[in-house]
């Protein structure tokens, strides 16, 4: 009966969501009617960082924040602004981090130049090592 | 022949190094503070239609009438904004003057929260599609911008103001004051 009743309470319960009770924005589910539109605030959409669920770009999230990110992108392209012009607009709001994909600039620099250099370093090792073998 | 045997070694160390570093950042949380990146710069222009009946709205002409404020972006549907209800009750009771951004809210939850958890602000804009929050390099409720009297961005806080982040924040008032 204490089980019953406690189950039953989980269906009076209303969980705790960090949403608001508002509709989601305009945009924020719905694709705009131009299909190259759609596409280019698409590809901008995934490669902005969402700002509630730092690991997912605003493209994949389900957060509210997010549909609401989509929204404005959706309407900036609809009316005409370049990807880049409005990546410049969110990250002089939030900086680079904003972008799942950060300019080369200082520290991050060896992200991008380490790997390069492990590759140029491994042929070269390959390289001696056959070389070696090809003598004995 | 030592010498080499030695350099042996090196990559496993390095493999090693690699993998504490790695099992440290699993266990690291993700999650971080996005920062405005507005700290220091002028508030950028907005204008926020009242967020209840009988209170004014807000806009960026608000923040430069020579006097520091504080601006806090709540929301009724918001449950650590309870949280902080009281520290900013305190803090206009210290004479800071607090004006409010009210997120994707409706006036009567609003009026609703206000009368549940106290109302310490003078004015409450109501930004219902959250773009003035994005205008303003916020990521989240409930933050806290500290604005000069000439309109310029001087101290965000990032999450629930606790009692121990109180004097912090007096002290940014203080310095947006001199």
């Amino acid at each position: 009966m204490r089980r019953l009743l406690l189950l039953l309470a989980l269906f009076a319960a209303t969980p705790a969501l960090a949403d608001s009770l508002l509709p989601a924005a305009r945009w924020a589910n719905v694709q705009l009617p131009d299909p190259a539109k759609e596409r280019q605030a698409k590809a901008l959409m995934e490669t902005i960082r969402c700002l509630a669920c730092q690991s997912e770009s605003v493209a994949d999230s389900q957060a509210e924040v997010a549909g609401d990110v989509r929204s404005m992108i959706r309407e900036r392209v609809q009316a005409g602004e370049s990807s880049d012009s409005i990546r410049a607009w969110l990250t002089s709001r939030y900086g680079d981090q904003i972008s799942l994909q950060p300019p080369i600039s200082g520290a991050n620099a060896a992200l991008y130049i380490v790997p390069i250099l492990l590759l140029i370093g491994g042929i070269f090792l390959v390289r001696g090592r056959l070389r070696r073998r090809r003598k004995a | 022949m030592k010498s080499l045997r030695l350099i042996l070694w090196v990559p496993l160390i390095g493999l090693i190094f690699f993998l504490v570093f790695f099992l440290k950042g699993l266990n690291q949380p993700e999650e971080r503070k996005i920062e405005s990146a507005l700290i220091g710069q002028p508030v950028p222009e907005f204008t926020l239609a009242p967020g209840m009946v009988g209170r004014p709205g807000l806009s960026s002409a608000d923040l430069r009438r020579g006097q520091p404020r504080l601006i806090n972006i709540f929301a009724s549907w918001c449950i650590p904004c309870r949280q902080e209800a009281p520290q900013l009750e305190q803090l206009a009771r210290m004479g800071v003057p607090i004006d409010g951004i009210a997120v994707r809210d409706r006036p009567e939850d609003l009026a609703r929260f206000l009368q549940s958890y106290g109302d310490p602000f003078r004015a409450i804009g109501a930004d219902v599609d959250r773009r003035v929050q994005l205008n303003l390099g916020s990521a989240g409720v409930p933050e806290t911008f500290i604005v000069d009297g000439r309109g310029i961005i001087r101290h965000q806080h990032i999450g629930v103001i606790t009692a121990a982040d109180v004097p912090n924040i007096m002290a940014a008032y203080q310095e947006a004051s001199r």
